[in-house]
């Protein structure tokens, strides 16, 4: 299922523009469903496991895997908001939610929740992915509550 | 670990550099003060130095450091899993001893983080490549991973905020005997929950200090040991491990961590019980990781690590006497913490702890933590031979 991919919003003054993912052959397909709003997440051809990020390999099963999309929904692992932070390109965003959210389709990912008051997430949460376009090869996947 | 009676490996000597800030040092003099305190301390020079290890944040560090020194040795090691990587050189350096491999090792610790870059604790820190930086796009930082833990461990355990202020309130209380602790004033369980909040839910007063400082230790044959000065102290056994590595978000389980599997193989490898340990000396980079360590050594169960920790259990006069000289947390963490574990847990053993000596203590078990609560290592040493 295909969902938003935001432009970035205006900067403010000083700040720098959020830094897009490295160069990474294996990441490839990841990175550029992301810019059509599509979440990926690899499977084992053999038994289904499911893993992110992306590897030669299955993990579990060592077996081949290919990249299949996601529903894009989630539930809270964890969480911590971010309180001060070295970088620039991130500064003028605090405070910032930082989570891992765990697929459902299985592998748990870092993310960023945004749309939501920090005092307002709790572990367990429901949540669903939107894009941020970061560059010309990336966008960033992030969360964001799911309605009740 | 099993070696011929003569070959059994002990640490000879042991020493901190000057801490918690030096201005006007160099990191390699730190490695050279810390490295020459410890030749002396066991009675031995460069000279008799064949085996090296030492890990820093540039490619070719410890053979870097060789050339600095001046030595030429046969036996080197430069292991890198973070802050536990001392612990690991030392178990290395113990099987390459036993084996024959070595018979002098020499292991150093050199940081100037502090004077040389200024606080970076919200920060994340070394070069990242392609996959290692899968996480770190979303800005996560490192104490972001630990606080990751503790909000895990706190939904899943009812584990809360004030009890992991006290592991930072009795670390305080000790480094208010350590004359070199960076912070020495007694503080309150409320002084922690009052301090700034980093990443929620670790303050300020949860987070290790940021410093500069160094150490080294010699480990050598019980045969060696046996005409030098002090008393030796055993290398019973030793054992690492890792859960991830700089993704967080490849831990299964981020309330367990490297020392679940760590500590009780290295128990096993020592052929002691945990019940017999008089004193423990843990990677304290934030109280969550102090907690979480205590469970998985099986000190507690876990999930009750935060009643286990009250009351002044980890006090040097208390049940469980931890991280004697003030830990991280208060005393000194230039970065890779884990060579400071090693020497006090020496100065336990010997009875040179001064105001937080425990009494008789005979077997110490360090537990270093690296990365973002990624890996870990267990070393049992001990005053009698196994």
């Amino acid at each position: 299922m295909t969902r938003p991919v935001h432009e970035p919003a205006p900067l403010p003054e000083k700040a720098k523009p959020r830094e897009g993912p490295p160069q990474d052959l294996e990441m490839a397909p990841y990175w550029a469903a992301t810019l059509e709003g599509r979440l990926l997440v690899q499977r084992c051809i053999p038994h289904g496991h499911t893993q992110l990020y992306g590897r030669a390999h299955c993990v579990t099963c060592r077996g081949e895997v290919r990249w299949e999309d996601a529903s894009g929904f989630g539930t809270v692992y964890s969480f911590t908001v971010l309180r001060q932070h070295h970088s620039r390109s991130l500064r003028h965003l605090l405070p910032l939610v930082v989570a891992l959210i765990d697929l459902d389709e299985g592998p748990r990912i870092m993310t960023n929740l945004v749309d939501v008051a920090p005092e307002d997430v709790r572990v367990g949460m429901r949540v669903e992915v939107f894009f941020e376009r970061v560059s010309d090869d990336a966008a960033l996947p992030l969360f964001t509550p799911v309605p009740e | 670990m099993t070696a011929p009676a003569g070959r059994r490996a002990v640490i000879a000597g042991a020493a901190t550099s000057d801490y918690p800030v030096l201005p006007d040092k160099a990191e390699t003099e730190v490695h050279v003060q810390a490295a020459e305190r410890a030749l002396a301390d066991a009675g031995l020079t460069f000279d008799d130095v064949d085996g090296y290890a030492t890990v820093g944040y540039y490619p070719m560090y410890c053979v870097g450091m060789c050339e600095y020194l001046g030595i030429h040795p046969t036996w080197l090691d430069e292991t890198n899993i973070g802050g536990a990587s001392f612990e690991v050189h030392v178990e290395h350096a113990a099987r390459a001893v036993e084996a024959g491999a070595a018979e002098v090792v020499l292991i150093t610790y050199g940081s100037v983080q502090l004077s040389a870059m200024g606080r970076r604790i919200g920060g994340r820190g070394g070069s990242v490549s392609a996959t290692q930086a899968w996480d770190a796009m979303w800005g996560n930082t490192l104490v972001g991973s630990y606080a990751l833990a503790a909000t895990r461990h706190m939904a899943e355990y009812g584990t809360t905020a004030e009890q992991l202020a006290e592991i930072a309130v009795t670390f305080r209380r000790h480094a208010g005997f350590n004359p070199f602790a960076q912070y020495r004033d007694p503080i309150t369980v409320d002084d922690v929950l009052a301090s700034r909040m980093v990443a929620d839910p670790l303050h300020m007063l949860d987070c290790c200090v940021v410093s500069d400082g160094g150490g080294a230790c010699v480990v050598t044959t019980e045969e060696r040991a046996r005409d030098l000065p002090k008393r030796p102290v055993h290398v019973l056994g030793g054992a690492h491990t890792l859960t991830h590595a700089l993704n967080v978000s490849q831990s299964h389980d981020l309330t367990v961590s490297s020392a679940a599997r760590s500590g009780p193989l290295a128990l096993q490898r020592a052929g002691v019980a945990l019940e017999d340990v008089d004193v423990l000396q843990l990677y304290d980079s934030f109280t969550i990781t102090v907690l979480v360590t205590l469970e998985d050594l099986g000190f507690c169960a876990k999930g009750e690590g935060g009643s286990f920790v009250e009351g002044g259990r980890l006090a040097f006069d208390g049940a469980l006497p931890t991280n004697t000289d003030g830990g991280g947390l208060s005393a000194c963490h230039p970065g890779m913490r884990g060579m400071f574990l090693i020497v006090e847990a020496v100065r336990q053993l010997r009875g040179e702890a001064g105001a937080t000596q425990v009494a008789d203590a005979e077997l110490a078990l360090v537990h270093g933590t690296g990365g973002m609560l990624s890996t870990g290592a267990t070393l049992l040493l001990g005053t009698e031979a196994p």
